[in-house]
């Protein structure tokens, strides 16, 4: 079935390039030191690139959201509140021990239901929640005097960049379990060979 | 943007500069035509000055011609002008007039040839002086010997184009907010390195325009407010408070590593005076840099390392044990004879 189109394929691809810079620079940035000053890339270099690549990820978290927006992709990022608990906990469990039981996939894709509640659930923590702080605290990095001096007693400038980095940091974790929940598909390459053409062959049943 | 808010940084110190005399004490910027002693410290010498002060305490001052009969109101030069209370506020507070000029000055009109008199520098009064070793007079003096500014001595180079004897107040020992002391230290250099007028009294080199000069530095603005000059252009000194090697342009600091590191140069430079304080304070390091500012790279917290390196090790143990299982279950669907993970 037709899952993901050209757009949403044009996007994902960006992002993914995008984000693995963006985590390599800010590694380097936080980690280079004088006696290491070339680590991963050095620090002048990384602050250079984390900027230039934010810039394409602000442009392209728009581009997301407009088409998520204009083309009704959007729907799928939508969380039921209805048993959303209980949905994320089913699909858990199959992932953590129906799966090696052979049981069947509780929320198999669908043309309605691209993704399953978990899935569902991360995606919109991470573009809805994460992706925004993320973005609103490297604004606040990059233009400094922008952010309020202090806040209750503490550094803005600490508050933001520890915001900016957790945030970075949760999506790094999000993007080693999404990259490895995608080798949970049909066949082990099935989901990537998807967001490559567009259609994606039904779940193990 | 940030290149114009450079300018405007500069600008507002060089313009607007009776907004920031109190903690700029260049001679000759007040434009006020009487001032009064308002720092309530008394001096032994208060009389005894006063009558420097008469004249030289405004940009005003009259005198009596007995050839004319006739009192003249005359404009004083601005850099024979001294502010009465950034004097009575300054390090030099208890002194007399006369202690390092001339007592012929007691004369009216002065003699000519007091205009030749050589004036004393720092070590003149505190060099050997074991009551002043803690200040290392005689250490900063081999550094000013060997900065790129001793070479213009024969200009007219002295301490006094940055420390003004007549305002000099020790700021950053007993001064926590780094960023006044940054302030402070920073006008030292601009009063010649942004101001043509002085700059062209020591040199015959072009107007340097500082913000384009740094144009390669990236958020210019932020590193002029919270960093002081001599932090790139000095070379850092363990045993100084404040390091008076300035370097030629050429050998200035432009590794952003040097400040931005867990050995952050800044600890032994802006951050000297405090960081005998702890090192780390809430697992960050380099706290002490916390109190007025962040510096990406210097600041980098430990625990979060920690807890960041502990959530990472657990979700590739999760993803471990999972591929494990995801064998093991493949195995068995598939009798052993067709090992592949799905």
């Amino acid at each position: 079935m037709y899952l993901y189109p050209k757009w949403v394929r044009l996007w994902h691809v960006i992002n993914a390039f995008l984000i693995i810079v963006l985590i390599i620079t800010g590694i380097s940035m936080q980690y280079t030191d004088r006696e290491n000053a070339a680590y991963l890339m050095g620090f002048s270099r990384a602050v250079k690139w984390h900027n230039i690549s934010a810039s394409f990820l602000v442009a392209n978290y728009v581009f997301f959201i407009l088409g998520n927006a204009i083309t009704g992709n959007g729907r799928y990022y939508k969380l039921p509140l209805k048993n959303l608990i209980s949905d994320i906990m089913t699909q858990f469990r199959y992932y953590a021990y129906g799966k090696f039981r052979g049981e069947k996939h509780p929320f198999p894709v669908n043309t309605e239901r691209k993704f399953n509640p978990l899935q569902r659930f991360t995606y919109v923590l991470a573009m809805y929640v994460a992706f925004p702080l993320l973005i609103i605290s490297g604004f606040g990095l990059l233009f400094p005097e922008t952010v309020i001096n202090r806040f209750f007693g503490v550094s803005g400038l600490i508050l933001t960049d520890i915001l900016h980095i957790s945030m970075g940091f949760c999506l790094s974790i999000f993007l080693v379990v999404h990259i490895y929940t995608c080798t949970l598909g049909a066949k082990t390459f099935s989901h990537f060979r998807s967001i490559i053409t567009g259609y994606q062959e039904p779940d193990e049943q | 943007m940030r290149k114009w808010f450079g300018y405007i940084l500069i600008a507002t110190v060089l313009v607007f500069d009776n907004s920031v005399l109190a903690i700029v004490p260049f001679p000759g910027r007040t434009g006020r035509a009487i001032q009064q002693d308002t720092t309530g410290y008394v001096s032994p010498f208060r009389d005894q000055n006063e009558r420097c002060f008469k004249c030289h305490g405004q940009s005003k001052y009259e005198y009596s011609n007995e050839n004319l009969g006739l009192t003249v109101k005359a404009l004083m030069c601005s850099e024979r002008i001294v502010d009465r209370n950034q004097f009575y506020s300054s390090n030099h507070k208890s002194f007399s007039c006369t202690d390092c000029h001339s007592e012929g000055y007691a004369e009216f009109p002065h003699p000519g040839e007091l205009r030749m008199e050589q004036k004393f520098n720092c070590l003149d009064c505190h060099g050997g002086d074991p009551a002043y070793e803690k200040y290392q007079f005689e250490e900063i003096d081999s550094e000013y010997r060997q900065s790129t500014h001793f070479k213009l001595e024969k200009e007219g180079f002295s301490c006094w184009k940055c420390h003004n004897p007549h305002y000099y107040k020790l700021n950053i020992r007993d001064n926590k907010n780094i960023s006044e002391a940054v302030i402070y230290d920073n006008n030292l250099c601009l009063n010649c390195h942004a101001n043509f007028k002085n700059f062209q009294l020591l040199t015959d080199a072009m107007e340097i325009n500082i913000v384009r000069e740094h144009n390669w530095l990236p958020n210019q603005s932020s590193h002029f407010k919270s960093v002081r000059c001599i932090e790139c252009h000095a070379k850092a000194n363990d045993t100084l408070l404040v390091a008076h090697l300035i370097k030629p342009k050429e050998e200035a600091v432009r590794g952003c590593n040097e400040c931005h590191s867990k050995n952050s140069i800044l600890m032994s430079s802006l951050y000297k005076h405090l960081s005998k304080e702890e090192r780390k304070s809430n697992g960050f390091v380099n706290a002490v840099m916390l109190n007025q500012s962040y510096v990406i790279g210097a600041n980098r917290n430990e625990y979060l390392n920690l807890i960041s390196l502990i959530i990472f090790g657990l979700v590739l143990l999760a993803i471990a044990v999972h591929i494990i299982f995801r064998i093991k279950s493949s195995i068995k669907a598939k009798g052993g004879d067709n090992v592949s993970v799905s």
